[in-house]
């Protein structure tokens, strides 16, 4: 059944979706859309670097999203003014990864592979390291999930029950370049943020509890890889981009559908 | 043996001096409040008694397995975090409903299990937040400003409960607190702080000693005002009012060298 490409590009978009919609739910709570930003645009930096140095791809994107998360992370507690310090990070560390593409000589880099995602050229290697990273980063929110909700909360409200804020952060910073990296064949580096925050935001209006907000996340995100492939398949457009488009579609609805139910209540 | 204890903390935030030379203890089942105007180092106090911060130098010491319950100043819920008041109870732990339902209760806020955090009043908050404090079956209880945007019979309530909650528990109390007729009223020793301890001591050495007259103007006059005047009017949950002893006398003063003592009777 593997041996199908469709498929391939199927599991490989629930897999990630899967992941990104709890972890989305954090990016939303602690208002880090922009951190994703920053660390999914480092990541082609990532791809420049190790396609210069023929290491795989895959470490090279992780590693540089990563140091780029822990730089944001770090910077984030000392009262620098964060929205402007992500918006420059971000935003020069994808024309910076752009640049440095463009210094490869006699590599044949298909950039919009990169940039927008190739879902459909996923391999079963590709397919279990994408869900090798989904099953590390659910195992790692299910592991620290009050810890993290605490910290979420309010950092002295963490380090009163002993909890340590700024151990959370990183966890939260980890499993982040780990979706970065896991994401990029999917969706590709532009719209990494998109598959983590939309979903996210669509399960918002229907959720009680944090738990049910990150279940739903995830469940909307799967269901738009699936619709999104299936789209992409039957009208020929890019399969990337469709996914988002049916997670856009669905947090419209969804919203919708919660400012009716507040408008009768 | 107490169960915390500060020797000559001094802490730098952001390259000023937020905490000089503090050296504090806190007996159990006390009621201590630290006093004292804005910038003067009260929240950084506290955030460095939970291990919020780090001191500088000098040294904090908690009574080894100290469980404290805190209630902060503010907690900034972000709207897109969906959270009832009763799941907000079971963090970080899980707690088992009765429970919950019973903290909830003896904070004065029974029936807002179900309810969202953001669609609580400010009053219902507060007592969702002591609530939560509670669950730990703290021995120490640490609040910071417990009534803020409270009006004043809402905070005389609140602190009615909180010695409620102390008889009840036998927990100690720290508290930061604005209105100086409370601490006259409610606490058994107050902490004037001005970045260092100004004077420490029961609320009527205190409220004499000239560095605090220094800090909140013309001797205990104001605060004995506020003080009276907290109790001029009937509340009306007037059962849950803790005894008052001795009773107010209307028409003393307190002179500088006045030594009439002026506590709560609350059992210790």
């Amino acid at each position: 059944m593997l041996d199908d490409f469709l498929m391939r590009a199927t599991l490989a978009g629930i897999g990630v979706a899967l992941a990104a919609g709890p972890l989305g739910c954090f990016v939303v709570w602690r208002r880090m859309a922009y951190f994703g930003d920053a660390t999914s645009h480092a990541a082609i930096l990532g791809i420049a670097l190790s396609l210069a140095l023929s290491l795989p791809v895959f470490a090279g994107a992780m590693a540089v999203a990563l140091i780029m998360a822990l730089i944001v992370s770090g910077l984030s507690g000392r009262g620098i003014a964060i929205d402007t310090m992500l918006g420059v990070l971000a935003h020069s560390a994808l024309a910076f990864g752009l640049v440095a593409v463009s210094f490869l000589q006699g590599v044949r880099l298909d950039l919009m592979a990169y940039l927008f995602g190739d879902i459909l050229a996923v391999s079963r290697g590709d397919l279990m390291v994408i869900w090798g990273g989904a099953a590390l980063v659910l195992g790692l929110l299910y592991w620290r999930w009050s810890a993290l909700l605490t910290a979420t909360l309010g950092p002295d409200l963490a380090y009163a029950c002993g909890v340590n804020p700024r151990r959370e952060q990183l966890v939260l910073t980890v499993a982040l370049a780990v979706v970065v990296a896991v994401a990029i064949k999917v969706v590709g580096v532009l719209l990494i943020a998109a598959l983590l925050i939309v979903p996210a935001a669509a399960a918002r209006p229907l959720s009680r509890t944090p738990e049910i907000m990150a279940l739903l996340a995830a469940g909307f995100g799967a269901a738009s890889a699936l619709i999104g492939l299936r789209l992409s398949y039957l009208q020929d457009t890019p399969a990337g981009p469709t996914i988002i488009c049916v997670a856009a579609i669905l947090f419209a609805l969804t919203n919708l559908a919660g400012m009716v139910m507040r408008r009768r209540a | 043996m107490s169960l915390i204890e500060l020797q000559d903390v001094s802490v730098r935030l952001g390259g000023h001096q937020a905490l000089s030379h503090v050296s504090l203890t806190i007996a159990p089942g006390e009621i201590v409040t630290v006093v004292g105007p804005n910038g003067s180092g009260k929240t950084t106090l506290l955030r460095c008694i939970i291990g919020a911060v780090e001191p500088q130098s000098g040294a904090v010491r908690r009574q080894p397995g100290l469980r404290i319950g805190y209630v902060p100043q503010t907690l900034a819920i972000d709207p897109t975090l969906p959270m009832t008041a009763g799941r907000f109870l079971g963090l970080p732990h899980r707690r088992p409903a009765r429970d919950i339902t019973e903290a909830l209760i003896h904070a004065g806020a029974d029936g807002l299990a179900q309810r969202q955090l953001s669609a609580l009043s400010g009053g219902q908050f507060r007592r969702v937040l002591l609530a939560r404090a509670l669950l730990e079956r703290p021995a120490l209880l640490i609040l910071d400003e417990p009534t803020t945007g409270l009006d004043q019979p809402g905070s005389a309530a609140f602190y009615r409960r909180i010695e409620q909650v102390r008889r009840e528990l036998g927990c100690a109390v720290l508290m930061v607190s604005h209105e100086l007729h409370v601490v006259m009223s409610a606490s058994d020793r107050v902490i004037c702080l001005n970045v260092h301890v100004c004077c420490n001591g029961t609320p009527d050495v205190v409220a004499s000693a000239p560095e605090y007259r220094a800090l909140f103007g013309s001797g205990t006059g104001g605060a004995l005002a506020l003080y009276r005047h907290d109790h001029t009017h009937s509340h009306d949950d007037g059962a849950a009012s803790p005894p008052h002893d001795p009773p107010h006398e209307s028409g003393h003063s307190h002179g500088p060298d006045c030594t009439h003592t002026h506590t709560t009777g609350a059992p210790h």
